[in-house]
């Protein structure tokens, strides 16, 4: 079995009206496997790939493929990659002169020695598995989006390609249809057996079909590994990509995410003064993972928001609140009084004793415990947040 | 200092950009005639295109050189009455017709009708990535699409250029017979007097036009995304607006080299 990557993208450099694009992107693609390619929007991802394909020019860098160098390559043996490769695009990039059934069946017209009945045949089967029969003699603008976007997938298949290149395959589609999309590249990877490239944002969906992840940002590659890899990773930069969905709850709530909490926690334990302490107060609602699975995230969201404030309220601009997990959540402040820890217990339970929350909670079946210490300058975060949970009592 | 140079660096600017298009249009032209060796795989493509490019210009090619005729036969007539050459209307016209007008006011017409359109077409497939999409497919784009229109052009130009000769003579013809008793001797004296040569130099005259406006009308729409000034449908627009410009200034241009080689 051959395991050396099929694609090598080696130093890639290229820029557009002095703008630089990519500097240096190195990359290898292995047979076989899907590959997601993730970004930011606008950082070139399109572009890295549009190479490999011939369609842009690299400034410099090269592109080894199965072993040859694009450099070194006459036009007739890249002719011969590009009979092994089919592109989807991000705007699908249909005929519009022509059919459904017309633009699925060219590459097959164009390209295979096939007579009519045969061409139809297949384009035939592929409309059915796509679910496009009704469409299939209307023009690509009489369709929808979500339509057209399965259109170009059929015709991207249709040649059976050993390699295919998907530029956002699911953008502009309904999270059903996305699903469908993920499902199917998944399924017809297994069934076939082809090497598969998609640039997308559609995190964490891609994680549970890609074999090796790809970031790239300010034009080089950050991140290559598998997506456990990824979720692994302790880097807060990474953090942003596979928690991008938690990040925004965290902006709305203010409070850090758990990455960021660590560092957050770790830098003031550092940084603390002879005989001062770090006041680590922690709020333990147990059950709200459950209202979370079970009457939806937006409920628990609404409490959680709620609770900040409160938790945000404990510390002043030196110290810093943020989420340990989905059901605890952090405030350390500096100090030098150790009566502090008492003082935010008696806020939080404050808070939690209000009429409108015991309702809630009780509505809900939700446990919360509050608890804290003072930890020294020895402690670790993560360390202090486990010796704080420990200390919990039951408030609810 | 900056202004000393400017005016030179333009001229030198302006020159290399020539020069780069001239280049790019010539192994662009020369690409899409090479394609012609797949004649049999483009026939179907070709017959659409003849359809398109000369069927559907049909009715304004005969309406318009039907008013040309009678607008010769009309100045023509005040003009040889003068030296009692009234009889010699007929040859007039048809001279007129077969060596200058027919060919380059059916370019022209063609030009606006279906040159136009092509550059559209063309460009807007080049901004919709259609144009991407086929070279992903590894289908040659400039064998695909400019190869077929090429062709296609060869056959229709040559054949609208014969159509305009004759519906213009009729035009002419009806002139006479509006304003003379003697337009009996308009055809005898068309018979007698145009030459094969006048005939075959309007052909090459509109052979060569043919070349000119399909590959102007095609490269302008291929290259749009090359606009640098403008992008999108107002790229398309400008192409669209270049490619009839210059596809008319250049079949002039043409004409005027092909007489002085045919006369």
């Amino acid at each position: 079995m051959n395991t050396a990557p099929l694609i090598q993208i080696q130093n890639l450099c290229k820029s557009f009206h002095g703008r630089v694009i990519l500097q240096d992107a190195n990359l290898d693609i292995h047979r076989n496997q899907i590959t997601a390619i993730i970004g930011k929007s606008g950082v070139g991802k399109s572009v890295l790939v549009k190479h490999i394909i011939g369609l842009i020019d690299a400034d410099s860098g090269d592109i080894i493929f199965d072993g040859q160098p694009y450099s070194r390559m006459d036009r007739k043996a890249f002719s011969a990659i590009k009979n092994r490769c089919s592109y989807m695009f991000q705007h699908n990039a249909l005929f519009d002169s022509m059919t459904v059934f017309e633009n699925i069946a060219l590459p097959l017209q164009e390209k295979f020695a096939l007579n009519k009945t045969e061409i139809a045949d297949k384009v035939n089967a592929r409309i059915a598995q796509l679910e496009l029969t009704e469409v299939a003699h209307m023009y690509p603008k009489q369709i929808s989006g979500g339509m057209q976007k399965r259109v170009a997938l059929a015709r991207a298949l249709i040649t059976e390609p050993e390699i295919i290149f998907f530029d956002e395959p699911t953008a502009g589609l309904d999270p059903i249809r996305k699903k469908t999309v993920f499902s199917m590249i998944h399924r017809y990877h297994e069934q076939l057996n082809f090497t598969a490239v998609i640039i997308t944002h559609d995190i964490p969906d891609i994680f549970y079909i890609a074999h090796t992840v790809h970031i790239l940002d300010n034009g080089r590659i950050v991140f290559s590994g598998t997506p456990v890899d990824l979720e692994q990773s302790g880097d807060p930069e990474l953090y942003s990509y596979t928690h991008g969905h938690e990040m925004l709850v965290d902006e709305l709530t203010g409070l850090h995410n758990r990455v960021s909490l660590n560092q957050k926690l770790d830098a003031l334990l550092g940084a603390l003064d002879n005989g001062e302490h770090l006041a680590v107060s922690t709020v333990r609602i147990a059950g709200l993972r459950m209202v979370m699975d079970f009457r939806g995230n937006l409920l628990a969201h609404a409490l959680i928001k709620n609770i900040a404030k409160c938790v945000r309220g404990l510390v002043a601009k030196s110290g810093c609140a943020g989420t340990f997990s989905h059901e605890v959540l952090v405030a350390a402040a500096r100090t030098t009084d150790p009566s502090v820890l008492a003082t935010h217990a008696t806020a939080l339970s404050r808070f939690f004793n209000s009429e409108a929350i015991q309702e809630f909670c009780a509505e809900n079946r939700l446990h919360v415990e509050i608890g804290g210490i003072l930890a020294t300058t020895g402690d670790t975060a993560s360390s202090a947040i486990q010796n704080a949970l420990a200390m919990s009592k039951k408030c609810i | 200092m900056k202004n000393m140079f400017s005016f030179p660096a333009l001229i030198g600017e302006t020159s290399l950009g020539l020069v780069k298009n001239v280049g790019q249009w010539g192994v662009f032209s020369l690409s899409a005639l090479a394609g012609a060796v797949h004649i049999r795989q483009l026939f179907p493509k070709v017959l659409q295109n003849i359809h398109f490019i000369g069927f559907k210009s049909l009715n304004i090619i005969i309406l318009v050189a039907f008013f040309t005729g009678m607008v010769l036969g009309l100045q023509g007539y005040y003009t040889l009455i003068k030296f009692s050459a009234e009889g010699m209307l007929g040859v007039a016209v048809a001279l007129s017709l077969v060596r200058e007008l027919g060919p380059v006011l059916t370019a022209i017409m063609l030009i606006g009708r279906a040159g136009s359109s092509i550059s559209a077409e063309i460009g807007i497939m080049r901004i919709s990535e259609q144009i991407d999409a086929l070279t992903t497919m590894n289908i040659d784009p400039v064998r695909y699409l400019v190869t077929p229109k090429m062709l296609a052009s060869f056959i229709c130009f040559p054949l609208l250029t014969a159509v305009f000769d004759c519906v213009g003579i009729l035009g002419g013809y009806f002139s006479s017979m509006l304003l003379s008793s003697r337009s009996g001797i308009f055809f005898s004296k068309i018979q007698s007097s145009l030459l094969l040569e006048d005939v075959t130099g309007g052909f090459v005259k509109s052979f060569v036009f043919s070349f000119i406006v399909i590959t102007i009308s095609c490269y302008c729409g291929y290259f749009t995304h090359l606009n640098q000034a403008s992008a999108g449908a107002q790229g398309v627009s400008n192409s669209t607006t270049s490619a009839v410009v210059q596809s008319c200034v250049y079949v002039l241009i043409a004409d005027y080299i092909i007489t002085s080689f045919l006369m």
